[in-house]
């Protein structure tokens, strides 16, 4: 069963620890972050159950369709006032209790003096399941 | 079974079935179609004349194709007013491949595919996968490619300028899946270099040896960036870099600079010195210069303040930086780096977060995060 991890910048249905932003915490704590992040992907891959994990720029929009002929309504760039998807992983697990599981692996990355950062990430199965069989 | 040698007979077979009447994109299908059968019939039975077997296998394979279109009375019709196929002119034709592939009316991304296929010779899974995109999405941009320069003849030089951006933008393409780009574009521009006289052909092969050397050793444990300065230089390759600065020494005695060549220039320079510290900065912002004089290009105007810091100091750095604008890439990054070489590392810290959250990609980002996090720790004067 495939399933979607999403990070988000912020959010998540309570604030839990607030940490200082990456860029004021030490190289060390920056690297140990990011390698902590690289090595869960990894062991993923190898235990066969990584499928895709993407990275998003903080920047983005709402866009919705406003009419005939008329130009698509967009909210602004304005990145600060809403929640924004950081980037995903899609991971190929045998049960939501393994997807919730490494969801959990994936929070605990560490921050700032090794802790962990205790972040939200949204599990979301995919429909596709079912109809994988004979064609 | 070689198919190297396959694939470098490609764009030679097109070439000839496009001057015995047929268009771009039958004759580079009816190609792909023998190129299969000869992977699955050589290793048995291999030719005496590689090409001349590819080029009746794949020429068989348009005719057949050509009757069975609907249309096939007027193609048949244009296939016999051709005149039947003289000696080839193998080099012409292979030529004239490069600049249909690179057309300005193709989108870089399709023109850099197109060019992976028809002249490189490589399958659509290969390029899609070096690509990082499915494969349906692959023979899709390819198909497209092909129908939108349908019209346009095979008999008309194009624009190198074009041709050498498209390979330039092949070489940066990325290095995903099992194919080397990289090394796909180098192949290609040796092959373009063979086939002109033209020293900026020269000078872009010269640069991408000259960056290509230097790859092992640009990226450390996960992926992380090492920027320059800090690279280990005993993992530069340097049968790579003195192949580069040859080729780039006898392009620039020919006395017809270009952008490609003054860039390798920089490379070269850059190369050259045994440590970060032996960088001869103030020749690199005199080949800047030249650049600037060609191009006019603000990413040159950045890059050149760069090498104005390093020259000349931070402050001379950020003075350069005038006339550059704010939004270009990396433009907040490199005013970060000369604030921080100035002193004024408060300053700098937040330039380089504020990099951080621009960035492009993952590696630079968590560079860019790295470099806030380090100067926040630097002792503050």
């Amino acid at each position: 069963m495939k399933y979607l991890l999403l990070k988000h910048y912020r959010g998540g249905p309570t604030p839990t620890v607030a940490f200082e932003p990456m860029d004021r915490w030490t190289p060390e704590e920056v690297d140990a972050h990011v390698q902590y992040m690289h090595d869960f992907a990894a062991r993923l891959e190898e235990t066969g159950e990584f499928v895709d994990g993407q990275a998003l720029a903080p920047e983005g929009t709402f866009v919705r369709y406003d009419g005939e002929g008329r130009p698509p309504v967009t909210d602004g760039p304005f990145a600060e006032t809403k929640d924004l998807i950081a980037g995903w992983m899609v991971i190929d697990v045998e049960s939501w209790d393994r997807a919730v599981q490494l969801a959990g692996e994936l929070s605990a990355a560490p921050g700032p003096g090794g802790k962990p950062i205790y972040e939200w990430l949204e599990v979301r199965p995919f429909l596709s399941g079912a109809h994988t069989g004979t064609e | 079974m070689n198919e190297s040698l396959l694939r470098e007979l490609v764009p030679a077979v097109i070439g000839v079935l496009v001057r015995r009447g047929a268009d771009f994109a039958s004759a580079e299908d009816a190609v792909q179609e023998a190129l299969i059968r000869a992977l699955q019939t050589w290793q048995e039975d291999p030719p005496r004349d590689p090409k001349a077997w590819l080029v009746t296998v794949a020429w068989h394979r348009f005719l057949d194709a050509a009757r069975a279109e609907t249309s096939r009375r007027g193609r048949e019709l244009a296939v016999e007013v051709e005149p039947p196929a003289g000696p080839a002119t193998a080099t012409d034709d292979t030529l004239r491949l490069y600049f249909l592939c690179a057309h300005p009316a193709l989108p870089p991304s399709s023109a850099v595919a197109l060019t992976l296929r028809a002249v490189g010779g490589l399958t659509t899974r290969q390029i899609a996968t070096a690509c990082l995109v499915p494969e349906a999405t692959m023979a899709q941009r390819i198909s497209r490619a092909k129908r939108r320069i349908a019209g346009l003849p095979l008999d008309r030089p194009g624009d190198l300028g074009t041709v050498l951006r498209v390979l330039y933008l092949v070489f940066n393409e990325g290095y995903g899946g099992n194919l080397d780009l990289a090394a796909e574009a180098i192949r290609l521009t040796r092959q373009l270099a063979a086939l002109t006289d033209e020293p900026e052909v020269a000078g872009l092969l010269a640069l991408m040896l000259l960056h290509h050397a230097r790859r092992a050793s640009r990226t450390g444990p996960g992926g992380r960036l090492v920027p320059l300065a800090a690279q280990d230089r005993s993992r530069w390759d340097t049968a790579l870099i003195a192949e580069g600065v040859a080729i780039l020494q006898a392009a620039l005695a020919r006395d017809r600079l270009g952008e490609y060549q003054a860039q390798a220039a920089v490379a070269a320079l850059h190369a050259d010195a045994r440590s970060a510290s032996e960088t001869d900065w103030v020749q690199i912002v005199e080949w800047y210069d030249e650049l600037l004089l060609l191009t006019g290009s603000p990413v040159v105007r950045l890059n050149r303040a760069v090498a104005v810091g390093e020259a000349d100091g931070p402050q001379a750095g950020l003075a350069a930086l005038a006339g550059v604008p704010a939004d270009l890439p990396r433009y907040t990054a490199v005013t970060a780096y000369l604030h921080e070489r100035a002193g004024d590392l408060t300053r700098a810290a937040d330039l380089y977060a504020e990099a951080s959250r621009a960035a492009t990609s993952v590696p630079e980002r968590d560079h860019l995060t790295r470099e806030a996090a380090r100067v926040r720790q630097l002792p503050r004067p």
